[in-house]
């Protein structure tokens, strides 16, 4: 027998080892906790605004159920109080969601071997989930596509519930949390941090950062993911290049 | 708008949404038949997009003007600090949002 064919045949025993559910349970809880505060808070705020123009709280369940991607859904309310256009909410939707792209291009090897779970995983990659899962190292005897999918799941729940309490209990909730979203940004600055140490190069995340900024300040806040994704690949392809000559000599 | 209308515009953000999440596995389904440009991509882009999202979460400041991104500046300190003293996600992210939560409250209200 070829080696080849032996370690075909040893893969799927290997994945065959699962942990009790309980066990995975605990820990894709353990890490969608970074997410809990932040995707009921920004939940909340997004039932709040859809019901504060007159939609019951059955879309904003509707909505974070099928769309499930924050920044859009608070652009689609404007969307539904300005005329009826589906072109525009469709153009609309590729500008703001056009990242999500990155994203899919990013799992491509993490979601392989993810069998069944698979979609499920691909319609819920945010970007937070994204985050989460973009540094996570499976644990041994895990399922990778178990754990990843509980994952997914508990931050879907969070979003469902943030976003229907908000819409059911709207103005009635008079907490006032200002600035609690700022949880987000903190998970993102972390993530970045544990990728740049991890990583032997820096300068994609550099690139990422200073490609994003420099279009921020060109293009404005409503224009600038695009222009920034295209100014990263080109970046990105050139050090390619630079470094596939240097490798030849 | 009608319902039906509002029905259709939901639709319409929530496939384009899946579409654009979907399309980079679809092009991309085997793993022999995936361009070694994309390959390389999905290498260097995780650290890239992650770089592009904290830029992303910072657009809305307002540098030059009252409060002159100075609670956000002195939150995202607090969580590279805290992150680099004791490597705890959630204790990084609470605190972070602690320190951010007090200054827009109490500081530069």
């Amino acid at each position: 027998m070829k080696p080849e064919t032996l370690e075909k045949n040893l893969e799927p025993k290997t994945t065959e080892i699962k942990k009790p559910l309980k066990d995975s349970l605990k820990t894709a809880f353990k890490l969608s906790l970074p997410v809990m505060a932040g995707y009921i808070f920004i939940g909340c705020a997004f039932g709040i605004f859809l019901t504060s123009k007159g939609y019951s709280p059955l879309w904003a369940f509707l909505m974070s159920l099928t769309v499930y991607a924050g920044a859009m859904q608070f652009v689609t309310v404007e969307l539904l109080v300005s005329p009826f256009s589906a072109l525009n909410a469709a153009v609309m939707t590729l500008t703001v969601n056009a990242r999500h792209l990155f994203y899919g291009i990013s799992m491509l090897k993490k979601y392989r071997g993810t069998g069944k779970f698979k979609p499920y995983l691909i319609f819920s990659l945010t970007d937070e989930t994204y985050a989460i899962l973009s540094t996570e190292k499976v644990p041994e005897g895990e399922n990778k596509g178990r754990l990843y999918f509980l994952v997914s799941v508990f931050n879907h729940l969070y979003w469902l519930i943030g976003s229907t309490l908000g819409a059911v209990f709207g103005s009635t909730l008079s907490i006032d949390l200002k600035g609690l979203d700022f949880s987000m940004t903190a998970l993102f600055i972390v993530v970045f941090i544990e990728q740049w140490k991890s990583a032997e190069k820096h300068l994609p995340a550099l690139t990422g950062v200073c490609a994003s900024l420099l279009c921020l300040l060109i293009f404005g806040s409503k224009n600038f993911i695009i222009p920034s994704m295209v100014l990263i690949i080109i970046i990105l392809l050139a050090a390619k290049n630079l470094n596939e000559g240097g490798e030849k000599k | 708008m009608k319902n039906t209308e509002a029905l259709c515009v939901v639709a319409i953000v929530a496939l384009v949404t899946a579409l654009l999440r979907f399309l980079p596995f679809i092009l991309f389904r085997s793993e022999e038949k995936t361009p070694k440009t994309i390959k390389y991509l999905g290498k260097v882009l995780p650290f890239a997009a992650t770089g592009m999202l904290v830029v992303y979460c910072f657009k809305s400041v307002t540098p030059l003007a009252y409060p002159y991104a100075l609670p956000e500046l002195i939150a995202a300190a607090a969580v590279v600090v805290l992150h680099l003293i004791k490597r705890n996600t959630l204790f990084s992210i609470a605190g972070g949002t602690l320190v951010y939560m007090l200054l827009v409250n109490l500081v530069f209200v």
